[in-house]
């Protein structure tokens, strides 16, 4: 039996943190180090001289472990990143989850792959997570603009509120436009003439 | 009929080419949709263009070097143009600053502020730079080695990312920094920093950021390399003219680009810095070049000297690393893309680096070619001897 795996999760955010955890948890008996605090980021973890990093791909922080994949670097084992070694397949994956993996060279792809595995389905989640509340943002700035926009014009024409929005939406249909933008173009314009 | 093109940048003010090409119409007038996306790190860039997740990228100009001689990765990647040159500032802490009352900070003489900044370091200096392959660790590893006498200072260049050096300066984990604009003018704003020196008072003419390509993308689609190349090229002779550089201001301050003021773009653009929180102001000619001189022009010399400096620290051949590192700057396909413009292109395609101390003319297609001084500060040369072909 081989030894447990040491991680490393490079993550500021708990929740997120806490999610990859359990996730790579249900991959197997590994032993797992959260680091939040990025300052001094390659330092710390050539201290815990770990198997393998996990980072967001969108965290600029990715760039201090570059250090790790050279001869000179603080940590003694060398390390590579993960696409360059292993299957066409698994790295395809792991970029369009926005995972980074660095390991250190000697790992057999079959001890890696149930952790990459198990950290790609969880940064598909996150990513689907974060998309939603994008559009859940968007949607209530929209709300929030066309209620402005609705406001606008019923104290310039002295209508009610149900005309003004059939204005609006009437103006949308006849220029092929969302409602939204419409009503986006009526604030900045008013902003304009104040 | 327009060909959409994915390219690859970091929100910073020498992406400007990038960014101009597209917003000023250069890439459409060849047919180009330039769709620019923002990448998070130069790691993350470096994979998205091996990963053919865009076609072409900015990049630090040491990666691909650094890559064809199996340093940091096993993409492969190819210059086309040089998309800048210089650009880049020293800056030092506050303490570390106040430790060096001394010192004028004229940001001209590169020996006067090494030897300062050595004297206030004490025995340990820590210099923070963006990244492992970058002319930041390349120029303040020349310039500081190059200060004569072994310094009793312990150097240590370690990559922090850029958006995390003013952090970094307040936790101690550095002493200083070389970072590109706008982020060493975000550090002055955030009253981290002092700026000490531009790395142009170290190398007057180093090659700063390239367009890259995966190697052989170019070759295999020749016209869409060609329209890429001419689109930048226009895009980095409007911003060589002085005129030009409010609008591009505005243009990399839009939303969604650099995220910071039109006014912090605008000085590192004209050159004028503010170095200090209190706001003084240093007129540095020369801190960014987009055009003059045939800045764009990937000399086969840059790279060679770029392979030499990389081989030397990591124990590679030094003649293997420059004949290999001069074959990445593809100044034979820059020649055929841009014959058709009339750009006025040199009739060599190496020289020798650091030989010029004012601006010279030299031989070139139209005959009125000046490339501007480009001198070490230690009045060093680099001769590439074999690689002039």
């Amino acid at each position: 039996m081989a030894k447990r795996l040491s991680i490393v999760v490079v993550e500021k955010d708990r929740d997120r943190a806490l999610t990859i955890v359990d996730g790579l948890r249900e991959a197997g008996d590994m032993d797992i180090t959260v680091i939040g605090d990025e300052i001094g980021l390659a330092r710390k973890i050539a201290a815990r001289n770990p198997d393998l990093v996990l980072i967001d791909a969108g965290n600029p922080s990715r760039d201090a472990l570059e250090e790790l994949t050279l001869a000179s670097a603080p940590l003694q084992r060398p390390v590579a990143m993960f696409v360059d070694e292993s299957d066409g397949a698994l790295t395809r994956a792991a970029i369009e989850a926005g995972v980074s993996a660095y390991v250190v060279a000697g790992l057999t792809a079959n001890r890696i792959k149930p952790v990459l595995d198990a950290a790609i389905a969880r940064f598909h989640l996150m990513q689907k997570m974060r998309v939603e509340l994008a559009e859940t943002r968007r949607a209530l700035e929209e709300r929030k603009v066309i209620d402005r926009a609705k406001g606008i014009v019923m104290r310039a024409k002295g209508i009610g509120e149900d005309e003004a929005y059939a204005l609006m939406r009437k103006a949308a249909m006849d220029q092929g436009r969302k409602v939204a933008d419409v009503a986006q173009a009526l604030v900045t314009a008013a902003e304009l003439l104040k | 009929m327009t060909v959409l093109m994915r390219l690859g940048y970091l929100p910073l003010v020498d992406a400007a080419p990038l960014i101009v090409a597209e917003a000023m119409g250069f890439a459409e007038e060849e047919g180009l949709a330039l769709d620019l996306v923002a990448a998070p790190s130069w790691s993350a860039l470096r994979d998205l263009l091996a990963a053919a997740q865009v076609d072409a990228a900015q990049m630090l100009a040491p990666v691909p070097v650094a890559l064809a001689l199996g340093l940091g990765g096993a993409a492969r990647f190819e210059v086309l143009s040089v998309l800048n040159l210089n650009g880049n500032a020293v800056g030092v802490s506050q303490a570390l600053a106040s430790r060096m009352a001394g010192h004028d900070f004229a940001l001209k003489d590169a020996r006067a502020a090494g030897q300062a900044l050595l004297r206030a370091a004490g025995p340990r200096l820590r210099i923070g730079v963006p990244f492992a392959f970058s002319m930041h660790r390349e120029l303040v590893h020349y310039w500081l080695d190059g200060l004569g006498a072994t310094p009793p200072t312990a150097l240590e260049i370690v990559t922090v990312p850029p958006p995390l050096m003013p952090d970094a300066l307040a936790a101690g984990e550095i002493d200083a920094f070389c970072v590109g604009e706008p982020r060493g003018s975000v550090a002055v704003e955030r009253g981290a920093g002092v700026l000490l020196l531009p790395t142009s008072a170290i190398w007057a003419a180093a090659p700063e950021k390239v367009l890259a390509v995966r190697e052989g993308w170019a070759e295999a689609q020749p016209e869409l390399a060609g329209k890429l190349v001419r689109a930048v090229w226009r895009a980095g002779r409007w911003l060589g003219q002085a005129v030009n550089l409010s609008v591009a201001s505005e243009i990399l301050a839009a939303p969604g680009r650099l995220g910071v003021s039109a006014e912090i773009i605008e000085r590192s653009l004209t050159g004028r810095l503010v170095i200090s929180p209190a706001g003084d102001e240093r007129v540095v000619p020369g801190f960014l070049r987009f055009h003059d001189g045939a800045a764009g022009f990937p000399w086969r010399s840059q790279a060679g000297w770029i392979g030499g400096r990389l081989a030397q620290r990591h124990g590679l051949d030094v003649a293997t690393a420059q004949e290999t590192a001069a074959g990445l700057f593809r100044s034979d396909l820059y020649r055929q893309y841009l014959g058709p413009t009339g750009a006025d292109l040199p009739a060599a395609s190496a020289k020798v680096e650091g030989s010029l101390g004012q601006p010279s003319p030299v031989a070139s297609s139209r005959g009125r070619l000046i490339l501007p001084a480009d001198r070490f500060f230690d009045a060093q040369v680099f001769d590439p001897g074999i690689l002039a072909r």
